[in-house]
């Protein structure tokens, strides 16, 4: 399959589950679109990068700061909570389903890899979790250079 | 402001409490939560007010009063519209659009009945999710796999859902679900029409597990707040055991 059809399946795909995942968690009507758009943003960046060979947790990373920047400003935009845009956001990234296959293996007896699997899991939620952190110092720097100026 | 410094001390902790147990079960981040409170506090002319959040509880006191109260925390999710609408009714208040017994009055509608989308909109929710982050998770282009993965996804969703009505214990519903997800799911492979298995799972799942909960624990816990980060985690952690277990059982004995 040609490169840019995969990009495009990717980004459909990671806006219609993020759409879907708002659904669940009761998004407000008029946040919706926009908190789409946000898992494909963070879900493109990942994508994009993983392909590029980065590895897996700078890739995570990245996509952790523009999630976190996307949600800073579509929260000025919708004048609503940026949390509204982040946790949708992130549904793409988070890994729930590595979580899943973790404790599943160790059920089943599989202990080694439900070791690397868990450590996984903490390393990839950090990164997230540090991108959030990063966005979120690059927005307070920028009101603060704003209002001086 | 002279007629604010009137206002019953105990009157403001309360509303604070209410407004902060109201984000929590929403799912808010701490220093949101936090930084609420001590606005509503602010703005009925209480300059020092102190706060204690924890995903279990709530506590507030007011320096130089004699009030300090306690509010439990009895079932958490994940609901932005709860956050939204706190947010935007504290920033009416700021504003002076709202007296202190209108905001009470309004955040005590909100507890009581909150807008949802109707049932079916949320199992379309479960169906796109499931449907659609098997691709993405797995990254192998198995359109075949769609509708089951789909179809297995809502009826897991539904049973959690329901069941969480039933009772106050929030891992039997991730158990209940998973289990009759991983069932129909095996059937339905069984009867050819799934190829992949654990890709059908795994996307299947995505409805029920705690992704957003474990990487929020981890957000709490660089921002400071270290003991909700830790409940946070453990309460993720075990939703993730109960919905893994659902599954494995079936695997270690079909």
């Amino acid at each position: 399959m040609n490169y840019f059809v995969k990009l495009i399946i990717q980004v459909v795909l990671s806006y219609v589950g993020t759409v879907g995942f708002g659904l669940i968690i009761n998004i407000p009507k008029r946040a919706l679109n926009l908190a789409g758009w946000s898992g494909a943003l963070g879900w493109l960046t990942y994508w994009v990068l993983f392909e590029a060979g980065s590895g897996r947790m700078f890739a995570n990373l990245v996509a952790g700061i523009s999630v976190g920047i996307g949600g800073i400003i579509f929260s000025h935009i919708k004048r609503m909570p940026v949390i509204l845009f982040n946790i949708p956001g992130l549904v793409p990234l988070v890994p729930g389903a590595t979580a899943y296959q973790a404790v599943s293996s160790l059920v089943l007896g599989n202990f080694n890899q439900a070791i690397a699997l868990t450590v996984k899991v903490s390393m990839v939620a950090g990164s997230i979790a540090t991108g959030f952190m990063i966005a979120q110092i690059i927005g307070e720097w920028y009101y603060k250079t704003q209002l001086k100026l | 402001m002279s007629e604010d410094k009137n206002v019953d001390a105990n009157e403001v902790v309360d509303t604070c409490l209410l407004a902060g147990r109201l984000m929590i079960e929403g799912g808010s981040e701490m220093y949101r939560v936090e930084d609420t409170v001590r606005r509503i506090a602010y703005n009925s002319g209480q300059r020092n007010s102190a706060s204690f959040t924890t995903l279990t509880g709530v506590m507030m006191s007011i320096k130089g009063q004699p009030v300090t109260q306690f509010g439990a925390v009895n079932h958490r999710g994940i609901d932005m519209e709860k956050v939204d609408r706190v947010n935007t009714l504290s920033r009416r208040y700021g504003n002076k659009e709202l007296t202190l017994n209108e905001l009470k009055d309004e955040l005590e509608k909100l507890d009581k009945n909150l807008p949802t989308y109707p049932m079916w909109m949320q199992l379309l929710g479960a169906f796109l999710v499931s449907a659609t982050m098997m691709i993405v998770f797995t990254q192998k282009y198995d359109w075949f796999d769609i509708p089951l993965a789909g179809v297995t996804g809502t009826i897991g969703y539904l049973v959690a859902f329901y069941v969480t009505r039933t009772t106050s214990i929030r891992f039997i519903s991730d158990f209940l679900g998973s289990f009759i997800l991983g069932a129909l799911a095996m059937l339905g492979v069984h009867f050819g029409l799934g190829h992949n298995l654990n890709s059908i799972l795994i996307g299947a799942v995505m409805p029920l597990v705690p992704g957003v909960a474990i990487t929020n624990a981890l957000r709490d816990m660089l921002a400071g707040h270290l003991l909700s980060g830790l409940e946070r985690a453990l309460e993720a952690g075990m939703s993730a055991c109960a919905i893994s277990v659902g599954i494995a059982v079936l695997f270690r004995y079909f």
